[in-house]
């Protein structure tokens, strides 16, 4: 699929020899980057190679210390996004730059403005609106709240924003990072049909399979600075994998049979309603036993958050019962529950995992920072506190100048690595790991992988929640598959398919109930599939 | 037990000290400590410098002699031991109620109510400055500064639970208590039948009795100086070290700049909200006892004509640092005294020194000017912004 174009065709946007350093740390050293005119150019690396560092500096919002821009085989200066914006370059950011409380077309004329008179011209700016989205299949309802959007829709508000502006080159930060698989799915053909029709694009992904499958060119950084340059025809997710990190990555996880002892977390009929009182999990029950790993697939928005927050006691319980070995936590605060043993590494890791403007040290003891040693009394200790996070920070080894910057100054990557260092650090016996590895580079995914199998051999009881299959298969040694807010089966992993999962997770019925079903599943049609050990009823269709 | 190819050795459960402490890391590296040190100080101090300069602008277009009024205000703030000592006295309230406001900035709450817990907290030192006679001062003073703080707190949790349980914006409720308080405070000192806090004997009807000696507060070293300004300071200290040295503090913090990760740590957002509105109320409280049991001796109907209000600048100047806190206060009280005599050398009206203190206010909370007209870099190191995350949030 990927078209080997580009080569041939005039270069629209060059960097060279860049340079940029922030204390302690040089996020470019010396980088090169050429972008052809309607190409898809993939930009690869670990989380703090110096990806967005890059991008940003080429959208104006960094200023490089050495090196320079061309664009379009003339020299620039880029030092505000608006200079940006007038040479042609749009940006869409890793986190999204939009106004919840204005509708799509205010979001998208806002510091654009067409005036007719001294008002705004919103019908225009709505025409022009509908003309981009239906040249490029961008689906947006230009009179909506952008508070009101999923995720997905916001993207493609943010990507309106930039062709708006008449941007030819469009750069891209981790945009399917937030996105399910068939949102993902939509941006790149979105992304296809820009460069089709001469829209220059570079993409910051984490994701082998999105790279091999739609870029056109692919650009490896790594310790900020480029070490390699492929195609998808030369490369594969082995050889990417260790261009990106220096050295052969395992995308195997490498783990024993499961010698699951004592039930520690049982859930018994739970209902839990969301914030907008509709109820998001509906009846379920699970158990979860020490030493051994409960998938919980699904696609996002089954029920799953609210199933988490239930355990975490971050959500009341409607009904039903949660109990930690044997004793019951459900409705009690969050406190108690993380003293009786209980881990959480959180699914929205800016907002709830970490604090961006405290350093990594008061980042380490954010649960436990009245605990002696970290406090004697009410006064907090101060050594303790950074002996202990820099401990974290070699034990899982978080890139980082020192445990004293804050945690906004660490790329995705690290943040989530001390997250998972201060959870894991601690005495637990039930580990509750909600998207432990999104927005995570190959490098740390394998780390985190490791780290989670290390904890369910030394007894804890593991309950993984994750969108993405390959890591439920990875590390499950049971696979529960929510929909709707039940769960409709509960799978031995050792036998379990991606596609039967798959299928589940899609709503499909259980397959040896359905001959349809079962005929559309292409892995194994005929085998005896694994008997379900517990089964709920699905009533959606 | 496991047989995971594990690269780190499982970390222990609760951290033992290593045998060999760490060398220490510098917080920055690439920062120098004076750098350090400086770069907060520099908005604000171009943002005084800048809005001086236009008020000198000003009094020129006036007709008037910006080098006298300036030289005025300067011999009248700190140009000599007498004006020092005026300024000190002047500055304390400004510095109490200024701390009271910045712990509220750095819980993520928005302290309009100072204003109403002055007055509230006045009123109960007042009260147990006149009723008990013949008290010790080491205990009457003791008794009518916490019967102030006590007031002041009261006055400020208000607002706090009704934030916590209903989700009122602190904004809102702190501007209505302010209302109540100095109305109510007008009825106790005004009403005749009864007569309950007014002082009969005074003909104007808006003074309430004189505190009793014994608590009133002593002077210092045979000035005019009054115990207040110690416990300004020692009011500074102790919120320096509890937002950032005890557990308290942190969570205070916490709650401010990230609710929900403080949820997720395990923290109670509601009960933080409750404290840190009781405690900035019990700063403002302390404030007014202050002003009450060291310079007049009583409470006045309007005795602190927007004093609460003043002290939201002060914070905002100080950009909501505890330490900051006392120049700014200084800053502010100076502004105030020397004023008088920069209107007379110079005839100008003392609303001026209004339009000054409000450009610097101007300019240090819309920062962005500042930075723009001295072309001076955005922070980069994540910077704790001074103003409230709960206004304009959820
Ligand atoms: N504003 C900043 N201040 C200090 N360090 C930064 C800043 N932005 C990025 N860095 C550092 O620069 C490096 C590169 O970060 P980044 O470009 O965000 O990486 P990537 O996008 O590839 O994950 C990291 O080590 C990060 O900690
Ligand atoms: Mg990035």
């Amino acid at each position: 699929m990927p078209s080997s174009n580009g080569a041939h065709r005039p270069i629209v946007l060059e960097a060279r020899g860049i340079t940029k350093r922030f204390p302690g740390v040089i996020a470019n050293n010396n980088v090169s980057l050429r972008l052809h005119k309607g190409e898809n150019l993939a930009l690869l690396g670990e989380n703090g190679a110096g990806k967005s560092t890059l991008m940003n500096i080429l959208y104006g919002l960094y200023q490089q210390d050495e090196g320079e821009i061309l664009v379009s085989g003339q020299p620039v200066r880029v030092d505000t996004p608006h200079e940006a914006i007038a040479l042609g370059i749009g940006m869409v950011h890793q986190h999204f730059q939009l106004v919840p409380v204005m509708t799509v077309t205010e979001n998208i004329m806002l510091g654009a403005e067409v005036l007719r008179g001294p008002f705004l011209d919103r019908r225009r700016a709505e025409q022009q609106i509908r003309e981009i989205s239906r040249q490029h299949g961008l689906d947006v309802e230009p009179h909506a709240l952008v508070a009101d959007l999923p995720v997905g829709a916001q993207q493609r508000v943010e990507i309106i924003k930039a062709l708006y502006r008449n941007a030819d080159i469009l750069i891209l930060d981790e945009p399917t990072a937030v996105l399910t698989p068939q949102e993902a799915d939509d941006l790149f053909k979105v992304m296809r049909s820009l460069t089709d029709q001469g829209t220059s694009i570079i993409f910051i992904t984490h994701k082998l399979r999105e790279v091999l499958t739609y870029a056109d060119r692919i650009v490896v950084l790594r310790a900020g600075k480029v070490v390699g340059e492929t195609t998808p025809a030369e490369a594969s997710e082995a050889s990417l994998a260790a261009m990106m990190v220096g050295r052969d990555v395992i995308l195997q996880v490498d783990k024993q049979p499961p010698h699951p002892r004592e039930v520690v977390l049982k859930i018994s009929d739970l209902r839990v309603y969301d914030d907008r009182q509709i109820l998001a999990v509906d009846g379920v029950d699970l158990e979860v036993r020490a030493g051994e790993t409960l998938g919980v697939a699904g696609v996002q928005g089954n029920g799953q958050t609210e199933l988490v927050a239930a355990i975490a006691g971050l959500r009341p319980l409607a009904t039903g019962s949660i109990e930690v070995l044997g004793q019951q936590i459900g409705g009690n605060p969050p406190r108690t529950i993380t003293e009786l043993g209980v881990a959480h590494v959180p699914e929205d890791r800016q907002r709830d995992g970490i604090v961006k403007v405290y350093p990594l040290t008061d980042n380490s003891v954010l649960e436990t920072y009245y605990q002696p040693p970290f406090a004697q009394w009410i006064v907090r200790q101060e050594q303790a506190v950074t002996r202990y996070a820099e401990q974290l920070v070699r034990d899982f080894d978080v890139r980082t100048p020192s445990v004293h910057v804050n945690a906004s100054a660490l790329s995705g990557g690290n943040q989530q690595k001390l997250i998972i260092a201060r959870e894991f650090t601690r005495p637990i016996k039930l580990l509750i790991a909600a998207q432990p590895t999104r927005g995570v580079d190959v490098g740390s995914i394998e780390f985190i992988h490791k780290q989670i199998v290390r904890k369910r051999d030394e007894g804890c009881a593991v309950l993984l929640v994750s969108a993405e299959l390959d890591e439920i298969l990875a590390l499950s040694d049971r696979i529960a598959v929510m929909y709707h807010g039940k769960i409709i089966a509960v799978l031995e992993a050792g036998t379990a398919t991606r596609e039967q999962i798959g299928l589940l997770m899609a709503g499909g019925q259980h397959p040896p109930l359905s001959d349809s079903a079962a005929a559309t599943i292409p892995a194994a049609p005929f085998e005896p599939l694994p008997a379900p050990i517990e089964q709920g009823v699905s009533t959606h269709e | 037990m496991s047989d995971a190819p594990t690269p780190p050795a499982p970390p222990p459960a609760t951290p033992s000290p290593p045998p060999v402490a760490p060398p220490p890391q510098p917080a920055q590296p690439a920062q120098p400590l004076l750098l350090r040190l400086i770069s907060p100080l520099i908005v604000p101090v171009l943002a005084v410098i800048t809005a001086l300069a236009i008020g000198a602008v000003i009094i020129w277009l006036t007709g008037k002699d910006p080098i006298a009024a300036f030289s005025g205000l300067w011999a009248g703030s700190f140009g000599s031991p007498r004006a020092i000592e005026r300024t000190i006295i002047r500055s304390t309230p400004f510095i109490i109620a200024g701390l009271a406001v910045a712990l509220g900035f750095k819980a993520g709450l928005f302290n309009i109510g100072a204003e109403g817990q002055l007055y509230a907290g006045s009123v109960m030192a007042v009260l147990v400055g006149f009723s008990f006679t013949g008290l010790s001062p080491l205990i009457h003073i003791p008794l009518a500064i916490a019967a102030g703080a006590l007031g002041g707190a009261l006055w400020g949790g208000i607002p706090g639970v009704l934030k916590a349980r209903t989700g009122a914006h602190e904004v809102i409720t702190t501007i209505m208590l302010n209302f109540i308080a100095i109305r109510m405070t007008d009825w106790l000192i005004k009403s005749r039948n009864p007569t309950l806090l007014g002082d009969p004997l005074d003909s104007s009807g808006s003074r309430s009795f004189f505190v009793e000696e014994s608590a009133r507060l002593p002077t210092l070293f045979g000035t005019n100086l009054h115990a207040g300004i110690l416990m300004a300071i020692g009011l500074v200290f102790f919120v320096q070290w509890l937002l950032y040295r005890t557990t308290i503090g942190f969570e205070l913090r916490t709650v401010g700049v990230n609710p929900s990760a403080s949820r997720y740590a395990g923290m109670s957002v509601p009960r933080n909200i409750i404290l840190a509105m009781a405690l900035s109320g019990m700063l403002a409280g302390l404030a007014g006892t202050g002003e009450v049991l060291g310079v007049e001796g009583a409470l006045k109907t309007e005795f602190f004509s927007g004093l609460g209000f003043d002290a939201i600048a002060v914070a905002l100047l100080a950009r909501s640092n505890p330490l900051a806190i006392i120049p700014a206060g200084l800053l502010w009280g100076g502004l105030l005294t020397g004023a008088q005599l920069m209107q007379v050398r110079a005839e100008l009206p003392i609303d001026l020194i209004k339009i000054v203190q409000a450009l610097i206010i101007m300019f240090v909370a819309a920062d962005q000017i500042v930075r723009w007209m001295y072309r001076i870099p955005k922070d980069t190191g994540g910077g704790q912004s001074v103003f409230s995350s709960g206004w304009g949030g959820k």
